[in-house]
């Protein structure tokens, strides 16, 4: 865990800041749950923090802190952030939500912004994207391009998020593929490259020909690439680790919401939101689909997208059971965003029980 | 429930792979403990092994430059904390945890260039005849040559200390350093000497994750392995052969709970009411790290002869 840019603090507390600017330049901060260097979700955060620089200049001045553990460091970190003088402040993983919210308590008038998360208050937003629309989508190729009838799926946590992930993708390739199976592997880690890595051999080892991640590096799609099987990448385009391996990529693109979020801080016209971004708003976006998926298959994913965007389809249309055979969904109802954020249950049809 | 995709061939051989970067940093560290010197960084000369490998494996295209590389990076480290805590007589616990810090930190300096770059394929040793014996090719000779320089040095290990004076002289110093160098023997040399060993063991193993069990480079990517190691020393009550025996079990654990996990097993136990978690399975070789340590502590006259008397004490080198 490294404190970057400490120079702004410093600045500040020799009082230069305010006689160097006529206005202070608007601080914002940004703690991360991995290195910027993952090429997957961290470095995705990044690449807005980066974006808001490039929108703003010298009018703000950023912050990051990485690889802070969810836990009591979180808590350190945000509460010093905040102590030094930041305006608004990024917190850029789910676990990071009780610690966001006993800070932002403590420092009413700094705005926090926590991702994936379902607290909030006056001074605290929630945004996430809907992931599980892409999932939809790669779900789809997964399914129609298996030959094993096996999908490895690696999961981090048993989260809503990553169970949404998984009932998602499941739904849309049994859709093509009737006799599809995931195997669900928990690694109950955000980034292990070496425990991911194991993870995705033994996924391959038990049949598995295609694999999806929920977890933050590119280990499983290096080994993919190895064992010339196919894969997803997760949050960025990963083709660099795995050029005939990845047949796209569901890509975070956080910018545009950070660069307004700190144009209202800036206006002064900030409130507490809770913003679910999909395809549509382009938080949601895909790599470039590999030329290997048969086109007839590209086309139908593709469509799928284009019909999810413009809210045509959503991924979770009922009929759909519960894994226990209880009825969920009935014939084209859709689910509702709360059943969606606190989704606790398998859709029928995957095998296995959630750990809790 | 299909515990029958579980190969059991293929499960050993998982095993062995992932247990190979803890062997080779935790027989170095029992080098070192076995000189009477705690060093706690073995995590940081681990992962700057990492990188030191991985990024010359990809200058020179040669993975076995990268494996010379990255146990060269990881002696120059740990002979900053050799300098360190025998010259300059800092805290030894302190010291070795600033190597990790500053270990994790150099590493992905040096980094920033090599994220999402290929390393050069390393060339699985095909054995002719041997490998192709149905099982036991599989499992004994399936493997790249890293894998069994590591059990060869295991066995090295054993006999230097064993069996060799050199062996007798650095248990002395870490037994009783006053009395060794009472007889004339340069406490600081030898120390030094071992801590350099221990480096390079840490260094190979990091590379040995990079460049063939991930294989890329990513930030912070040993993940805690280095501490895995550490316990495996003590595991080990200080024993060579049972440092292999430790970081078979402690790699089997993580290879089996993710084998039980995707064939549906622990959710077969679930289903059945058991409280069959993956983590009670990732947790047993610690509890069994911190058993180990009651009976040395509780059984002094066997366990506890093994434990170097010196472990951690400065030497001071006067009178």
């Amino acid at each position: 865990m490294r404190l970057v840019n400490t120079f702004a603090a410093a600045a500040l507390a020799t009082g230069l800041a305010s006689a160097a600017f006529a206005q202070d330049p608007t601080k914002v901060g940004f703690i991360y749950v991995g290195p910027v260097g993952d090429f997957g979700w961290t470095y995705e955060h990044d690449q807005g923090r980066l974006a808001v620089i490039e929108e703003f200049g010298d009018a703000v001045e950023t912050t990051f802190v990485e690889s802070v553990p969810e836990g009591a460091d979180a808590e350190r970190v945000l509460r010093q952030m905040a102590q030094s003088g930041h305006d608004l402040i990024f917190t850029t993983s789910f676990g990071y939500m009780n610690q966001t919210m006993n800070v932002a308590k403590q420092f009413p008038d700094v705005k926090f912004e926590h991702a994936t998360g379902y607290q909030r208050a006056d001074n605290v937003s929630t945004y996430s994207a809907r992931f599980y629309e892409g999932r939809h989508v790669i779900g789809l190729i997964a399914g129609g391009m298996t030959e094993s009838n096996i999908v490895g799926y690696i999961g981090s946590f048993p989260i809503p998020e990553v169970i949404r992930g998984i009932n998602s993708a499941y739904l849309a390739a049994k859709s093509v593929n009737p006799d599809v199976q995931f195997k669900v592997v928990w690694s109950n880690t955000w980034f292990d490259p070496a425990l991911e890595a194991d993870a995705a051999k033994t996924l391959i080892e038990q049949g598995a020909d295609v694999l999806m991640q929920h977890t933050d590096s590119t280990a499983p799609m290096t080994i993919a690439e190895e064992e010339g099987i196919i894969a997803f990448g997760q949050a960025s385009d990963q083709s660099s680790f795995g050029p005939n391996a990845q047949m796209t990529a569901i890509m975070d693109d956080w910018a545009p919401y950070y660069v307004s979020r700190v144009q209202a801080v800036m206006d002064g016209t900030w409130e507490s939101t809770d913003t679910w971004g999909g395809i549509d708003s382009g938080m949601v976006a895909f790599a470039d689909f590999s030329d290997k998926i048969p086109a007839d298959l590209a086309e139908q994913a593709k469509a799928a997208a284009d019909a999810i965007a413009a809210g045509e389809l959503h991924p979770f249309t009922g009929p759909i059971n519960k894994q226990d055979g209880s009825p969920w969904l009935a014939e084209g109802e859709t689910a509702d965003d709360g059943t969606l954020l606190g989704m606790n249950f398998y859709v029928e049809g995957i095998e296995g029980v959630i750990p809790n | 429930m299909d515990l029958s995709v579980v190969d059991p061939v293929a499960l050993f051989v998982g095993l062995v792979a992932a247990a190979t970067p803890l062997l080779f940093a935790a027989i170095g560290e029992l080098v070192v403990e076995k000189s009477g010197v705690l060093n706690l960084g073995v995590e940081g000369m681990m992962i700057v092994g990492a990188i030191c490998g991985f990024a010359t494996a990809v200058k020179t295209g040669s993975p076995a430059l990268g494996f010379v590389a990255g146990a060269a990076g990881g002696c120059v480290l740990s002979l900053i904390f050799g300098v360190m805590t025998q010259y300059l007589l800092s805290n030894q616990v302190a010291t070795g945890l600033a190597l990790t810090l500053f270990g994790l930190g150099i590493s992905a300096l040096i980094g920033q260039p090599f994220t999402g770059v290929k390393s050069p394929t390393m060339a699985r040793l095909e054995i002719p005849v041997l490998s192709e014996i149905p099982l036991l090719g599989r499992l004994f000779f399936s493997y790249d040559i890293v894998i069994y320089l590591g059990i060869a040095l295991v066995a090295a290990v054993w006999w230097f200390l064993k069996f060799t004076r050199r062996g007798l002289v650095l248990r002395a110093v870490g037994e009783n350093h006053d009395a060794a160098h009472s007889l004339g023997y340069s406490v600081v040399a030898i120390r030094l000497a071992a801590i350099a060993f221990g480096g390079a063991c840490a260094g190979l193993g990091g590379a040995y994750l990079s460049l063939a069990r991930v294989p890329q480079w990513t930030e912070g990517m040993t993940a805690g392995a280095g501490w895995i190691a550490l316990a495996i020393v003590v595991f080990s009550a200080w024993r060579p052969w049972r440092v292999l025996l430790g970081a078979w079990l402690f790699g089997g654990v993580t290879i089996l709970q993710l084998n039980l996990q995707a064939s549906g097993f622990l959710s077969w136990l679930q289903s059945l009411g058991i409280p069959a978690q993956a983590q009670y399975l990732s947790m047993t070789p610690y509890l069994i790290t911190i058993a180990v340590l009651v009976v040395i502590s509780a059984d002094g006259s066997k366990a506890r002869s093994n434990a170097p008397a010196s472990l951690g004490r400065t030497f001071t080198g006067s009178g």
